[in-house]
């Protein structure tokens, strides 16, 4: 019980507190809602609004939660009032599920935005919404714990920015997002595999357009690796550099 | 039976190849303010950090309330609470939302840590600054919520970090009020100061750190009567000169007399003599006497006898980091 009340209080805070500080609006909100404007204002049909569907709402997520995370952990270590949360009677893997969920919520939340933008202009019908909407939540909770690794592994917001973009803009070119990955020169194409986004967005569009080249359940027990590993290695990483 | 709150046997820390704390071992009994004092870098704040959870120890043994501070260190925080050198609270908040925030950590249910909130900010003369975001407040009001956050679970043992550095006289004798106040409802309370003044003021027992080593701890009284049981007697006369001084030596015989300005003569005792002999010398030398006082060392003498360190260069140190 008191653990829980500790847990909720967390993420109720940050909720309050961070969802609209400026790197979030700029990074986490502007900047997929731009994305999403512009592909679909350049799309030449309604067919291809839906195409491109599953690669916004996919870096929608990828945006948010990593920009979200830079704030509420890097902030707070600058401010020195995540030690406050470190001295607390609670354990550091439930701490860290509390510092994350409001930003996973924030990643499902960016991710229906592109979707209320589409729905005025693409019939969206035939979606398997369920299968959507677990890769959603997976998308989130991966990109999420890559956000968390990123900000534990830097001490400024600007250096959690800059650091996020070295992993977000590579991913968002060779995830098969924009450019299929059968497209891409062979060396590269392993790359592709590697990276946790190929397996959300292809989970996306095998739901929303039914043209994934992966099983969902391969890419949702890879998103699941992701995640849980990622989780692993950032809570290590705390406990040995912030509690030295 | 024993009544320690706080054990820490051989504790040490090693960073690379410096080594910030050395063996370091004592004892806190329940109910007491024990003092830290040291200059900057002498290892005070990593011993707090391993003694709260905050950093690992690299050998030794903590034992807190009687549970082990190292592997059940997570219980170990349920009792304890932390005012940190730095007025850590979150910005954005009110004071009275840093508060409900800091007590649900501890599990604390809404009622009772809304409750809790408007006592402490009545408590700590910040009732009507509670709505203001901890950002407006001033550096003495942020340290007043930031020593109320750390007791808004009501914790056995608080550790204070430097409690009243960088702040104005009044809100430092607030916070030494509280420090007392606090102790008197049975705290234990442990702190670490550059003020030797504050330590003389409110510690019952103090240990000296330097350069990662405990080089002495003892009740204050102790320290301040020394253990060469000196008892100082400083005269103010009309005027005096060095043949005053020569004379006082040959009719004293074994008493340390020392000149200290020119009306001014202190007479070193191994132990409580009558002092009319003392009058009558100087009457018979036709000289007036002003005054009569005993000396007594203080703290920081004592501090400065035993370290070697001089108190001027640790507070600039102190308030330069600051």
């Amino acid at each position: 019980m008191n653990q829980a009340i500790a847990f909720m209080s967390i993420l109720m805070k940050d909720m309050k507190t961070y969802y609209l500080k400026p790197p979030n609006i700029s990074w986490g909100i502007i900047f997929p809602i731009s994305w999403a404007l512009m592909f679909f204002a350049r799309s030449e049909s309604a067919v291809d609004s839906r195409g491109i569907l599953p690669g916004v709402m996919a870096l929608s997520i990828l945006f948010g939660t990593t920009s979200m995370l830079a704030v509420t952990i890097t902030f707070e270590r600058k401010s020195r009032s995540f030690e406050r949360l470190l001295l607390a009677p609670i354990s550091l893997n439930l701490l860290m599920l509390a510092k994350t969920t409001g930003a996973i919520f924030f990643g499902v939340i960016n991710a229906f935005i592109p979707v209320l933008f589409a729905s005025f202009m693409v019939d969206l019908s035939g979606i398997n919404w369920l299968a959507a909407f677990f890769g959603v939540i997976l998308i989130a909770v991966t990109s999420t714990f890559l956000g968390l690794f990123i900000a534990v592994s830097v001490s400024e917001v600007f250096e959690a920015q800059t650091f996020s973009n070295f992993f977000r803009f590579p991913m968002m070119f060779l995830c098969g997002l924009f450019i299929p990955i059968s497209n891409l020169p062979a060396l590269v194409r392993p790359l592709s595999f590697m990276l946790p986004l190929t397996y959300g967005a292809d989970v996306l569009r095998f739901s929303i357009n039914h043209t994934g080249i992966i099983q969902p359940w391969i890419s949702y027990l890879v998103l699941l690796a992701f995640s849980f590993g990622l989780f692993l290695i950032s809570t290590r990483n705390i406990k040995k550099r912030w509690i030295y | 039976m024993n009544t320690n709150i706080i054990e820490v046997y051989n504790l040490s820390k090693q960073f690379g190849d410096f080594k910030a704390v050395k063996d370091v071992s004592f004892s806190i009994e329940a109910g007491e303010i024990f003092g830290f004092l040291g200059p900057n870098g002498s290892g005070k704040t990593t011993t707090i950090n391993m003694l709260t959870g905050l950093a690992r120890p690299t050998s030794g043994s903590i034992r807190i309330a009687g549970q082990d501070g190292i592997m059940n260190i997570k219980r170990v925080q349920q009792i304890i609470g932390i005012v940190p050198d730095e007025s850590n609270l979150y910005e954005d908040l009110s004071g009275f939302d840093n508060l409900v925030f800091c007590a649900s950590l501890y599990g604390i249910s809404k009622n009772n840590r809304e409750t809790r909130a408007k006592l402490l900010l009545e408590q700590f003369g910040l009732a009507d600054a509670g709505n203001r975001p901890f950002k407006a407040y001033s550096k003495g009001m942020k340290r007043k919520l930031t020593f109320a956050a750390g007791i808004i679970h009501e914790p056995k043992i608080l550790f204070l970090d430097e409690p009243t550095t960088g702040i104005d006289v009044e809100n430092a004798r607030q916070i030494r009020k509280l420090v007392k106040d606090l102790n008197n409802t049975g705290t234990t309370i442990f702190l670490t100061t550059h003020y030797i003044e504050e330590a003389e003021r409110l510690c019952n027992r103090v240990g000296f750190i330097v350069d990662g080593k405990i080089v002495h701890i003892d009740k204050v009284e102790n320290l301040m009567t020394g253990d060469e049981k000196e008892y100082i007697i400083e005269f103010t006369l009309d005027t005096h000169d060095s043949t005053l001084t020569k004379s006082m030596i040959q009719a004293f015989p074994g008493t340390k007399v020392s000149k200290i300005d020119n009306q001014k003569i202190r007479i070193i005792l191994k132990e409580k003599t009558d002092l009319a002999p003392f009058i009558k010398f100087f009457e018979d030398s036709n000289k007036l006497i002003y005054e009569a006082r005993i000396i007594r060392p203080s703290l920081e003498d004592v501090f400065v006898k035993i370290t070697g360190i001089e108190i001027a260069k640790m507070k600039k140190e102190k308030d330069e980091k600051k």
